[in-house]
């Protein structure tokens, strides 16, 4: 980019952050910033506590326990601990998709809560759990075990949800996962990816270490895909395709028994590295299994990635990868010649989560797009630092960006399509400007895979080629 | 309802505060007063002597039993003992579960809904030990208590609570419009105990409104779970009694807004007085050597 629209923008950044009373300005400066072409990182402050009164769109750690890393596994209940309403406004689970029969091997889309009453405030609630346990069992007795995702009541009055879970478990002999996501602990959602990954450690990775289990060469774990809209799926047949066997996918569709084989895969793959990277951490350290970031949004990264799995294992999966890269070539081609034409030069706004605010970006860029300015809720400085790999010189980096940041970027830059989330969807929309869901992928997907290719380059055509956006001027008024 | 005293009696943990609010309450009974004890220890021990009885049925662990506090009536919960005196508990959960400060909460709110105070003169809340947290500051708060009277003694740790109390009704005092009634001296024989309670009265705007001696009696009337007003009303005792009483009748809207003294200042004072001496900084964290 040229050094005046840099400067442009830098000015962008000081209109914006003038708005603020002083304190604010000055807090929320060191979160916004122009990227530099060769720095290490983005030069953005992350992680840190939102500044009340910005409107921030983050989520809490409940959010992030149970909507991201607990909640897409099938066959557990997951039991929203607390009063009615975290549950019943998480219901329904983000757009995992997940294989099996409603309340008979699959409990994802349901709301399960003991719905605390003031008694259970004041008396305490551990022994309505225990009785809740004991109806899950009878209710759903196929379920693999039981999860307790607590909400921030049961962590003021200081419940004692281990004692229970551990005593449940041995009582019912399966596993009950007491996870301490209280929502007022940590800045963000992120927290409790991490409490999460924990708790996923020590009541099911390590407990099941010596579980039986016939491997081969070849096994790997899908870490950090939730099959949203089928991203798993899409991703899942093209690494068997190349020859390799996927013993887990954590935790879109995932089941119990997958979360068991923790220990047992040669490689593990992290997609969403912001939410699983501590576990694949915990099982580098203790069971020496490697693990390897990879990207399967766009024929480009796909390819790289493929290839950079294969490079793991012998000559046989090498080749497997060049035949897998070889079969969809003539169908991403044909996506490309089709869509590039239509997208070439559009100019994409992103604000996301974990790891889609740089892992979609060569996606676009596949269809002749750029990612002009992009920015996470929860990130942390690794993830900012793995940004660089992505983005270019010039791009619009910011950091916990509130709604009205986000308003006065969109109106200044006026993209071509907005990638975000709910929240953002219709104010963009009321701006003029093309919106996709970056989160759900707007009720369409998969996007992973060349298989999610497809689905992406038609969905980013959609929104943006789509003739309502010339018609939105009254035709009363004088042109 | 206009002429509804609200007062609550705070104080350190064994102070004496039960025993004395119920004397003293007993006191204003025999004045012709009408009554209301809500007691909010989860111990629920605050109207024992007035009841002759050892823990009454609590708002919460009949609101446990019958579903939620919304399932009772008032009747339920709400006794009579010496004197007509009206008496509630509001209960709370076994020690070391459960959030009792809340339960405060809950049972002040249900007792206004369901008309406890109607035809009452007085409300007294009795209050456990320590302003622990925000629920048992409920009193406190919202414009409930008028006037906070803190039990205190000469003892140490029963002053530096008696500031720390007071620090909770200054918080509360401009928004809610609650005032320190003043301190009640319940004698634990200790030195300079009366000059003291006076001092520290002074430094926290103030005053010591009564000196309430040491006397076995006390403990007579107790053992019979009676107040001494009931038990021996000829006693001298019972007469202590009834000046407090007297004295609180005729404090309504004199009470203060305290003024709360440092840590630093507290102990000052106490150096004054010879109850502390002043600490040797270098023995401080020197363990023993043999």
């Amino acid at each position: 980019m040229n050094p005046e629209a840099k400067a442009q923008r830098r000015a962008l950044i000081a209109d914006v952050l003038a708005e603020y009373p002083e304190k604010t300005a000055k807090k929320r400066g060191k979160h916004l910033n122009v990227y530099e072409e060769g720095n290490a990182d983005c030069g953005v402050k992350s992680n840190i506590k939102s500044i009340p009164g910005v409107m921030t769109v983050r989520g809490c750690a409940y959010a992030g326990a149970k909507g991201v890393v607990w909640g897409p596994i099938k066959d557990m209940v997951h039991v929203s601990h607390g009063p009615v309403g975290c549950g019943q406004y998480s219901w329904g689970q983000r757009r995992n998709y997940a294989n099996g029969v409603a309340g008979v091997n699959n409990w994802v889309a349901m709301q399960v809560t003991p719905d605390f009453q003031e008694k259970d405030i004041v008396f305490g609630g551990d022994k309505k759990l225990d009785k809740m346990i004991d109806e899950i069992e009878q209710i759903f007795p196929l379920n693999k075990g039981i999860s307790v995702m607590s909400e921030c009541p049961v962590g003021l009055i200081g419940d004692d949800i281990e004692a229970v879970a551990k005593k449940k478990s041995k009582e019912i002999g399966k596993v009950v996962a007491p996870v301490r996501c209280e929502g007022f602990r940590g800045v963000s959602q992120s927290l409790g990816h991490h409490i999460a990954n924990d708790v996923m450690r020590d009541h099911i990775v390590d407990k099941a270490a010596d579980k039986e289990f016939e491997g081969t060469p070849y096994d790997v774990l899908i870490v950090g895909d939730y099959n949203i809209g089928g991203d798993a799926w899409a991703s899942r047949i093209l690494i068997e395709e190349m020859g390799l066997r996927v013993i887990g996918q954590w935790s879109g569709d995932a089941s119990v028994a997958e979360i068991e084989n923790g220990t047992k895969a040669k490689l593990n793959l992290i997609h969403c590295y912001r939410s699983m990277n501590y576990i694949c951490r915990h099982l580098e350290e203790k069971y020496g299994i490697p693990w390897l970031e990879y990207n399967f949004f766009g024929p480009s990264q796909i390819e790289k990635s493929l290839r950079a799995i294969a490079e793991q294992f012998d000559d046989k999966i090498k080749e497997g990868a060049e035949r897998v890269i070889a079969k969809y070539k003539p169908m991403a081609d044909a996506i490309l010649a089709k869509y590039k034409p239509r997208l070439q030069g559009k100019r994409i706004m992103l604000y996301v989560g974990g790891l889609r605010p740089r892992h979609v970006s060569d996606a676009y860029g596949d269809l002749g797009m750029e990612v002009t300015a992009t920015g996470y809720e929860f990130a942390h400085a690794d993830d900012y630092q793995r940004t660089t790999h992505y983005i270019k010189d010039g791009t619009l980096v910011y950091d916990d960006a509130s709604e009205f940041e986000l308003e006065r970027f969109v109106q200044a830059i006026r993209p071509d399509l907005v990638g975000s989330g709910i929240k953002e969807k219709y104010g963009t929309q009321k701006l003029g400007v093309p919106f996709r869901q970056m989160h759900s992928w707007d009720y369409s997907g998969p996007y992973h895979g060349y298989d999610g290719f497809a689905v992406f380059a038609r969905d980013m055509d959609l929104a943006i080629n789509n003739p309502v956006w010339g018609l939105h001027k009254a035709p009363w008024k004088a042109a | 309802m206009a002429s509804l005293r609200q007062i609550a009696f705070y104080g350190k943990g064994g102070i004496g505060k039960s025993t004395t609010s119920q004397n003293t309450l007993a006191a204003l009974a025999e004045m012709g007063q009408k009554i209301l004890i809500v007691g909010c220890d989860p111990k629920a021990d605050s109207t024992r002597l007035i009841l002759h009885a050892k823990a009454q049925n609590s708002v919460l662990s009949l609101a446990a039993e019958a579903g939620s506090v919304e399932d009772l009536e008032i009747e339920d919960v709400l006794k009579v003992g010496y004197r007509d005196i009206r008496c509630v508990e509001s209960g709370g959960p076994e020690p070391g579960v459960g959030c009792a400060g809340r339960g405060v909460i809950t049972s002040i709110n249900f007792l206004e809904e369901n008309g406890a105070y109607e035809g009452v003169d007085y409300v007294s809340y009795d209050v456990l030990g320590d302003v622990v947290c925000g629920g048992f500051a409920m009193p406190i708060r919202e414009n409930k208590a008028q006037e906070i009277y803190i039990v205190m003694s000469g003892e140490m740790m029963a002053l530096y609570a008696a500031n720390n109390i007071s620090k909770g009704i200054l918080k509360y005092a401009s928004s809610g419009g609650v005032r320190l009634g003043g301190l009640i001296c319940n004698s634990r024989q200790t030195d300079k105990e009366i000059e003291l309670a006076e001092a520290l009265a002074a430094r926290l705007n103030s005053k010591l409104i009564h000196f309430v001696p040491r006397d076995n009696i006390v403990q007579h009337a107790e053992l019979r779970r009676m107040t001494v007003l009931e038990y021996a009303p000829d006693s001298q005792q019972a007469e202590e009694y009834r000046q407090l009483a007297h004295k609180i009748h005729d404090n309504k809207g004199l009470g203060t807004i305290p003024t709360p003294i440092t840590m630093e200042e507290l102990e000052d004072m106490l150096m004054e007085f010879g109850i502390l001496t002043p600490e040797d900084e270098t023995v401080v964290g020197k363990a023993l050597v043999a």
